[in-house]
């Protein structure tokens, strides 16, 4: 029986051709990620050594990676404390892989690992973060965990006690009408299966669509899979992985393209067809609250977030850029925009898209995700309603449990930063 | 017997478990604080002590979805809460396990604040109602890091297997 793309990745790092749903694994790591909350994982990770006569010595500092983005610059004494422990550990352990808070080479982990050629096709890639499936854009299975199991990791180089997942398979055909964006289709999946229809699975994303897809869209789609309770979403790599890593992320090496078998088994498939995709929102407070824009027209906003692990990349700053270019953000609006790197940030002030955005009134953030996930930055009031293009809306995300967030694409937030209330791009500049 | 404390819908993310602001806490002993935080009756109950160890916390499916701070398993485990779930997400479940937080899966459970429970290995009897509901034992893969007592003493086994007999 042939294997999905994730059974023979998982095979591959136990040392087999494939392995089945359900199987017990050790897979073997080929990077580990963390950010600010590597100093939970530096605690666990000690507590692992106690009492064994050993030296705490991570297994290899190379396939560790940590990037400071959840907090940055530090919003208080007790998050600068933490990174400072972290900075301790990372020259004590040798870790190279390690994204200060810095213009040059820092940014949100998700953005990162991409553009520094971390992640490579075939590789299984661990981070204590839910959006670590981000990763499976580039082809390699990749999944979040918590803090203790990282340390485990670090300790040992491999996942202690995996079930294999089985593997559903995502078609996407058809061409993206104008304004419909890989945004508005991954929230339309995320609708249609629901926030727990894909636990304890892998999607495995095929079609016209996505094969005409950008890697930046890709991450998108991976990025968002875990909103539907996905273990993984993963992309079989091909030329236009490879174009981005050769070109983009300065990788030489060969890639392992490994693809699915064409008798794979998949629990199940489920088949898009985006040529008739509506732009969509995620209504409060969850993110399967999945409608088309044309439903939800006319609400309200007092703040607008482009940007984040989600949305923060250069086209999507380029859309909003686009849309706004000559035009203003609403009075009663706030803007606020957080390109996803440093090199983002700096390849969008070279085409000129900050200075469109800051023109039109948006206030241009460095990378980060306090925003997002509320501690840190863009906090909203009392009875206060964003539309963002982050990547989850739970009750008090935004940091304030009586406000609501609405999600959707760059180009929607863009148009309705112009009219102060949710407007469908079709009907834009766009 | 275990009594029911709390009980909470469907979907109940890690950020109403653990709100985001607070996640510049990390530590087992100091997140318990704020576990509900936004739910302020229990949190208040919890931080006056009137919630005894061994209480229940009831909820629907897909509990713990979202973020994989680790905070949100280490704040109901401070105060010996113990999760009773029609279904649970995949990393809040793990973090569970390996963070030693009883939770149990079951997926007809019905209970109100209140009602005594009597949780044995294959289904819990609700004593208040007199219904019974299965339980759908945990997979042996994880099963195994809860009988080693955590994932802590779990992988320091088996690194003392390995880097022990190199040294």
């Amino acid at each position: 029986m042939g294997a999905t793309l994730a059974e023979k990745i998982y095979g591959k790092a136990v040392g087999k051709a494939a392995v089945q749903p359900g199987d017990v694994i050790e897979p073997q790591v080929g990077l580990a990620m963390s950010h600010e909350n590597a100093a939970l994982v530096i605690n666990q990770f000690k507590e692992i050594f106690k009492d064994t006569g050993l030296e705490p010595r991570v297994w290899d500092p190379d396939k560790i990676a940590i990037i400071f983005d959840h907090r940055v610059p530090a919003e208080s004494a007790k998050t600068a404390n933490n990174q400072k422990k972290i900075r301790e550990f990372v020259a004590q352990q040798g870790i190279k892989k390690f994204h200060e808070i810095r213009g040059d080479e820092g940014g949100i982990c998700h953005q990162i690992l991409p553009e520094n050629g971390y992640v490579r096709p075939g590789m299984i890639v661990v981070g204590t973060d839910s959006h670590t499936t981000t990763h499976g854009a580039l082809g390699a299975v990749s999944w979040g965990i918590g803090a203790t199991e990282m340390a485990a990791v670090w300790a040992l180089g491999r996942v202690l006690n995996v079930e294999v997942p089985p593997t559903i398979k995502i078609i996407i055909e058809g061409e993206l009408p104008p304004a419909v964006t890989p945004k508005d289709i991954i929230l339309y999946i995320i609708g249609k299966l629901t926030a727990q229809g894909g636990n304890f699975r892998v999607f495995e994303f095929h079609g016209s669509t996505v094969k005409n897809m950008s890697t930046s869209g890709r991450l998108v789609l991976a990025n968002m899979s875990v909103e539907a309770g996905a273990t993984s979403g993963i992309f079989p790599p091909d030329e236009e992985t490879e174009r981005y890593l050769r070109e983009e992320a300065g990788v030489t090496e060969p890639l392992d393209m490994l693809a699915p078998d064409p008798d794979a088994k998949y629990e199940k498939t489920v088949e898009i067809d985006a040529s008739k995709l509506e732009p969509q929102v995620a209504c409060p407070h969850m993110v399967d609250n999945v409608k088309p824009v044309s439903q939800v027209e006319g609400v309200k906003i007092d703040q607008i977030v482009i940007g984040s692990c989600t949305n923060g990349r250069l086209d999507d700053l380029a859309i909003a850029a686009k849309i706004l270019e000559g035009k203003k953000v609403a009075r009663n609006v706030r803007m606020l925009v957080f390109p996803a790197s440093g090199r983002i940030y700096r390849q969008a002030l070279q085409a000129g898209y900050i200075q469109t955005l800051m023109e039109a009134g948006a206030v241009v953030m460095n990378s980060g995700c306090g925003c997002c996930l509320g501690v840190h930055q863009g906090a909203l009031a009392d009875g206060e309603v964003a539309l963002s293009t982050t990547n989850r809306n739970f009750k008090g995300r935004m940091g304030n449990p009586n406000a609501e967030v609405y999600l959707c694409s760059p180009a929607t937030a863009a148009v309705s930063a112009i009219t102060g209330v949710i407007t469908d791009p079709r009907k834009g500049a766009y | 017997m275990a009594t029911v404390v709390f009980k909470v819908g469907n979907d109940v993310s890690t950020d109403a478990i653990y709100p985001g602001r607070y996640m510049a806490t990390v530590l087992p002993t100091e997140t318990p604080q704020y576990c509900f935080a936004d739910h302020k009756e229990f949190n208040e109950k919890l931080n006056k002590g009137e919630i005894p160890p061994g209480s229940v916390v009831v909820a629907g499916t897909n509990f713990g979805c979202g973020s994989s701070r680790e905070q949100a398993a280490s704040c109901l485990k401070g105060w010996g809460l113990i999760v009773v779930a029609k279904s649970i997400a995949r990393i809040f479940l793990q973090n569970a396990i390996n963070l030693g937080l009883q939770t149990i899966i079951c997926p007809e459970i019905e209970a109100e604040v209140g009602d005594e429970l009597e949780i044995l290995p294959d289904k819990i009897i609700n004593k208040t109602s007199g219904k019974t509901f299965a339980i759908i034992p945990h997979a042996p893969a994880r099963q195994a890091i809860i009988d080693a007592g955590g994932l802590i003493p779990y992988a320091r086994k088996k690194l003392l297997q390995e880097r022990g007999a190199k040294a």
